[in-house]
């Protein structure tokens, strides 16, 4: 069954004092709204969160948003997959209403973050590593440093390569008024900011964030009641990889990633080139440059060269992460995934205002862990 | 205390060890120690950014073992991730486990500290 999706919110991404009940009802009203939908005809609503009882102490999150959206009695639950539960979420989402198990299913991902220290948010999110690496005081930043100074070694690529990265984020993060951050930065700013794990600096790292967004799914018969402007999920795919990130047989790359974004090739029956936009998960700079080799964009040990060409800029060949990417938009763990959602939804309906491009096909890539588990999902215009 | 690899009856190692081989699903039934052994610098790096009770800065190597001497190993190398004793290093240098009792504090981050153990190897520059 096609499967369309025909709303789309997102709360301002940042600093926020909302905690995360206020988050989540203001992006799952405002998608209820945008896509004309009343409460009472949703059936299945999915609440995307990473870790609300560690970061808030709040839990059961699915049934405060269900009786705060008067959506009972919904099914309603929870999706973690680290910082991929927004892509799980769309994930489950689209199953929903593909198995014919729900004809009106409602996403909505949140994180509330920005209230912990930084020490206090990184061993929340390092929580997610094996014991005999977390026990060393790993990151996910320190697996990120250590990731890209072999890609860079290996392939012999130079270091402005990966600050290329966070200057086009920022430049495209200005269009974006839910952005965390709608400033550009130069090179000289990207390549002289602080070391936080060598080679990488602080603006080779999304910031942490609170914030919300939200997706409403329907069957393809049933957008075309409602709307004359909707989006197709024509393919989907997940995959996990190994947990401990040393165990890979190749560093460089990301086996979820190529996994998932082959089964959503195959089942949407399109391939890279057929690709007009995409947002994939820019949680550093570095991971960017794996993802869109990942994807089948670029060969290995090439994706460098995209980015010092301009072929992934606003107005290059196939435009990454219109949206500001986490880089700049923020990284609000379990809304991530259903931003990058938004973000080509708004693209593929022309809703995108001053950073709306020419697509009729694009693609999200979700990345959880570091690369421990990945959601690939592509949408298409409807015809 | 030991660096102690796994083994499935395919000769597929891993380190940590797993119940499963990840590679092929056999029991890791079989095991053998790592830290006689010294190791080449694959990547590093050097974190400024570490979460409570962990050393401040803080840096990370992943490491390889060669392994072809191994009876009935198929694979060539094993890897392992650790902290580094000093800031000099560079990809290629060779390293020795050393032992430490307490890689951080564990009554300082999220984790229950009796959930697991806390001590474990660094990699000294040889």
């Amino acid at each position: 069954m096609g499967v369309a999706v025909i709303g789309a919110s997102m709360t301002k991404f940042g600093q926020r004092d909302a905690w995360i009940r206020e988050l989540l009802s203001q992006a799952g009203e405002e998608c209820l709204t945008d896509a004309g939908v009343a409460p009472d005809d949703v059936e299945h609503l999915y609440v995307s969160n990473m870790s609300s009882g560690e970061f808030e102490g709040q839990t059961g999150i699915m049934n405060l948003l269900a009786h705060d959206l008067g959506v009972l009695p919904a099914y309603s639950e929870r999706v973690d997959q680290t910082s991929s539960s927004g892509g799980a979420g769309i994930y489950e989402a689209w199953q929903s209403v593909a198995s014919g198990a729900s004809e009106m299913t409602l996403l909505v991902g949140a994180e509330k973050m920005t209230h912990k220290t930084t020490g206090q948010a990184t061993d929340i999110i390092a929580s997610i590593t094996h014991p005999d690496e977390y026990k060393h005081g790993v990151t996910l930043p320190s697996f990120a440093g250590m990731t890209a100074r072999h890609y860079l070694e290996r392939f012999d690529a130079p270091r402005e390569s990966l600050a290329r990265v966070a200057v086009k984020n920022h430049r495209n993060g200005v269009d974006n008024p839910k952005a965390q951050f709608q400033k550009e930065i130069t090179m000289e700013k990207a390549l002289e900011s602080p070391i936080i794990a060598d080679p990488l600096r602080l603006y080779d790292f999304c910031p942490i964030t609170d914030g919300s967004a939200a997706l409403m799914f329907t069957t393809e018969e049933r957008a075309k009641e409602i709307t004359d402007e909707y989006a197709v999920v024509s393919g989907i795919g997940g995959a996990t990889d190994t947990h401990v990130v040393h165990e890979r047989d190749d560093p460089t790359v990301m086996g979820g990633v190529v996994e998932s974004s082959e089964q959503a090739y195959e089942m949407a029956g399109l391939g890279p080139d057929d690709l007009d936009v995409a947002e994939l998960h820019d949680m550093f700079t570095i991971l960017e440059f794996l993802q869109l080799e990942g994807i089948g964009v670029a060969d290995q040990g090439t994706a460098w060269e995209l980015a010092m060409d301009g072929a992934t800029a606003k107005d290059g060949d196939l435009p990454i992460n219109t949206s500001g990417g986490l880089k700049s938009k923020g990284h609000p763990l379990g809304a991530s995934g259903v931003a990058q959602g938004v973000e080509i939804y708004e693209q593929l309906v022309g809703e995108a205002g001053p950073r709306q491009v020419e697509a009729d096909t694009a693609l999200a890539c979700n990345v959880g862990g570091f690369g421990n588990c990945v959601i690939t999902t592509i949408m298409e215009a409807a015809e | 205390m030991t660096l102690e690899a796994g083994m499935c009856s395919n000769g597929h190692v891993s380190y940590p060890t797993h119940p499963l081989c990840p590679e092929c699903g056999e029991p890791q039934e079989e095991t053998f120690d790592l830290s006689d052994r010294t190791g080449e610098v694959v990547t590093w790096t050097h974190s400024t950014a570490t979460p409570p009770g962990v050393r401040e800065p803080n840096t990370l190597a992943i490491v390889e073992f060669d392994i072809t001497d191994v009876d009935g190993a198929s694979d060539e190398f094993v890897r392992a991730l650790g902290q580094v004793t000093t800031d000099e290093v560079e990809t290629g240098d060779t390293v020795e486990p050393v032992y430490v009792e307490e890689l951080r504090d564990p009554d300082a981050g999220i984790k229950v500290p009796e959930s697991q153990d806390w001590d474990g190897y660094r990699w000294d520059p040889v």
